[in-house]
């Protein structure tokens, strides 16, 4: 629980539920009729409606992306860290919005939902959306909200794919995209992370094909063995040798199957609050819409081809310890942007958290977008 | 705010409108400078504690190891490649210039010259690695590996059937005098060269 709210933060939050019934078309072929989008706003929109920035969220995360929804809180939103007054995301000079995705489970239309067709959970039925599909909706928002063009749009990993695919699909709608920790479309390696991850969740007794709700039950052991993987992998081999080391729980080894070393307890810790917390059949939904992305495959592989319409001033950064979106990859963006002559910086920042390195408040990082983000607020005012 | 002299002459080199890339960047003080005057292009720059200036500036500043080359740029893809100060720092500076002549129509490097008669005296009378303004670290602690004369690096531009278009050799102050003209090895201890493929 926070005693009080910092000065730098957005302070107590509240979401906001946007009802479309406008139909959705999405890429499987399939159509939603009506569906909801959960989003949160930090800021003030300026007459001009110039300097409203996106964030668009990563696989486990959602709308709340700053503030304190209560004094009972007791974390902040998930990137906290960059979005406040006078923090890297200034919400004294910009609008920030930042929605929970299409199949997500935090309050937009998703596995969790009422199918209105059923009058059913639609669980495992839910359709399958892609980056394009959220990005698609991520514009009826824009549209709800007013905003024809966003000062920029902002995500790191999965949230830096939309990013990117803002800037291919709607090139006059942002003039500046953030890709932090991201990749053009996953490796083989990631793919098969993924997969593992599924087959953990779908084996689980307790699945039942995705219709668990009915059965009223979870796949705990499943999400559980699905999410310790994914930490895993977020990591890096030094931060983990960092924060746990060898260190035994007790202080003795136990001779048995149970747990003896620190890092195993985190783990079970991480496994066993994020399964009460999230749906399942969206951290399906959500591997799939990663493995899914590759906005180049229409252009036979080419990226720069891909990347031909893209307007957008671009700001990319990745994390020296991340293995999962490494450096590599995000030369694969550079590279693309840098043959097409786009404005484009980019920066490796020193790092041993690993893939979650994106989040966290180090210096360099912040200080780079930082410097970044108030010329992109200075130009708000121009406009 | 004014630019560090070398920079200056380096600038002065360049047209308005030209498309340039700067390798080894720093603070982006040219990049930014020359924007003034419609110059785009990228910086490159391989320690990223100046970014935020460069960025603030509104230079495009790409992290990168110049040991690599420039594979990720076309050739002839800008008007204009500049080294400054940053030849000698190179792992394989022959290579670099290579790539220099290849992506840029021109290259514009700027070196401390080791042939300059401060360092030779050091050298031949001292018995020790010279240090002076444009060299101030020791032997042990210094980043620059490949140290080159007037003389070394135009033997070198033959070689690679590179052409000196331009050369401005001049003093720790950056002007030029009667020494400098006359006997640029010995008397400059900055060198600048517009370069091309021949």
């Amino acid at each position: 629980m926070p005693d009080f709210i910092p000065a730098d933060s957005v302070g107590l939050v509240s979401p906001t539920v946007l009802s479309i019934d406008q139909p959705i078309m999405l890429e499987c072929g399939r159509e939603l009729p009506h569906y909801q989008l959960i989003y949160e706003t930090y800021g003030t929109l300026n007459q001009a409606k110039s300097n409203a920035i996106l964030i668009c969220h990563a696989l486990s995360g959602d709308h709340h992306a700053a503030g304190f929804h209560s004094m009972e809180d007791k974390k902040p939103g998930w990137w906290d860290s960059a979005i406040g007054p006078g923090k890297a995301i200034d919400t004294t000079k910009f609008f920030v919005v930042c929605l929970n995705n299409l199949g997500g489970c935090k309050g937009s239309t998703g596995p969790t939902s009422i199918n209105p067709e059923t009058n059913q959970l639609y669980g495992p039925n839910f359709p399958i959306v892609t980056v394009a599909d959220w990005v698609k909706s991520q514009t009826v928002l824009a549209d709800h909200l007013g905003i024809s063009q966003w000062a920029a749009v902002v995500g790191g990993s999965l949230g830096g794919m939309q990013a990117l695919q803002w800037a291919i699909s709607y090139p006059d709608r942002l003039r500046h995209v953030l890709l932090i920790a991201t990749a053009p479309k996953l490796s083989a390696q990631n793919i098969a992370f993924n997969e593992v991850a599924r087959t953990a969740i779908k084996s689980d007794p307790d699945f039942h094909d995705g219709y668990y709700a009915q059965h009223n039950t979870l796949p705990r052991q499943g999400l559980g063995l699905a999410r310790m993987l994914g930490h895993i992998t977020y990591l890096s081999d030094v931060a983990m040798g960092e924060k746990f080391g060898r260190e035994l729980r007790t202080g003795n080894l136990n001779y048995d199957y149970g747990i003896d070393f620190q890092v195993e307890s985190y783990l079970r810790y991480q496994s066993t609050s994020f399964v009460e917390r999230f749906d399942a059949n969206t951290y399906l939904l959500m591997t799939k819409a990663l493995d899914y992305f590759d906005p180049a495959q229409k252009c036979d592989g080419d990226l720069a081809k891909t990347f031909a319409p893209i307007q957008a001033n671009a700001l990319v950064m990745s994390f020296t310890s991340d293995w999962r979106f490494s450096p590599e990859r995000s030369h694969e963006i550079v590279n693309a942007l840098l043959s097409n002559g786009n404005n484009v910086t980019y920066a490796e920042i020193d790092a041993h958290q690993g893939h979650d390195a994106f989040l966290m408040p180090i210096p360099r990082y912040l200080e780079i977008m930082t410097s970044y983000m108030q010329r992109v607020a200075q130009e708000c005012t121009e406009q | 705010m004014s630019l560090r002299l070398d920079l200056q002459i380096i600038s002065d080199w360049i047209p308005d409108g030209a498309r340039v890339l700067d390798l080894g960047c720093d603070d982006g003080s040219l990049l930014n400078a020359l924007q003034q005057r419609g110059v785009s292009g990228y910086g490159l720059e391989i320690d990223n504690s100046k970014f935020a200036d460069c960025i603030s500036g509104g230079g495009n500043v790409i992290q990168a190891d110049l040991d690599q080359g420039l594979p990720q740029f076309a050739d002839q893809s800008f008007d204009f490649v500049i080294l400054s100060q940053t030849l000698q720092a190179i792992n394989h500076p022959d290579f670099l210039l290579e790539e220099i002549v290849r992506v840029g129509k021109q290259g514009i490097i700027g070196f401390p010259n080791f042939g300059h008669w401060q360092c030779r005296v050091q050298l031949a009378l001292g018995g020790h690695m010279p240090i002076s303004r444009t060299l101030p670290n020791a032997w042990f602690n210094t980043p620059n590996i490949h140290l080159c004369t007037v003389q070394d690096f135009e033997q070198l531009c033959q070689n690679k059937a590179i052409s000196i278009l331009n050369r401005s050799i001049v003093n720790h102050a950056h002007k030029d005098t009667l020494g400098t003209r006359l006997l640029p090895n010995l008397f400059g201890q900055i060198a600048l060269y517009q370069i091309k493929k021949s």
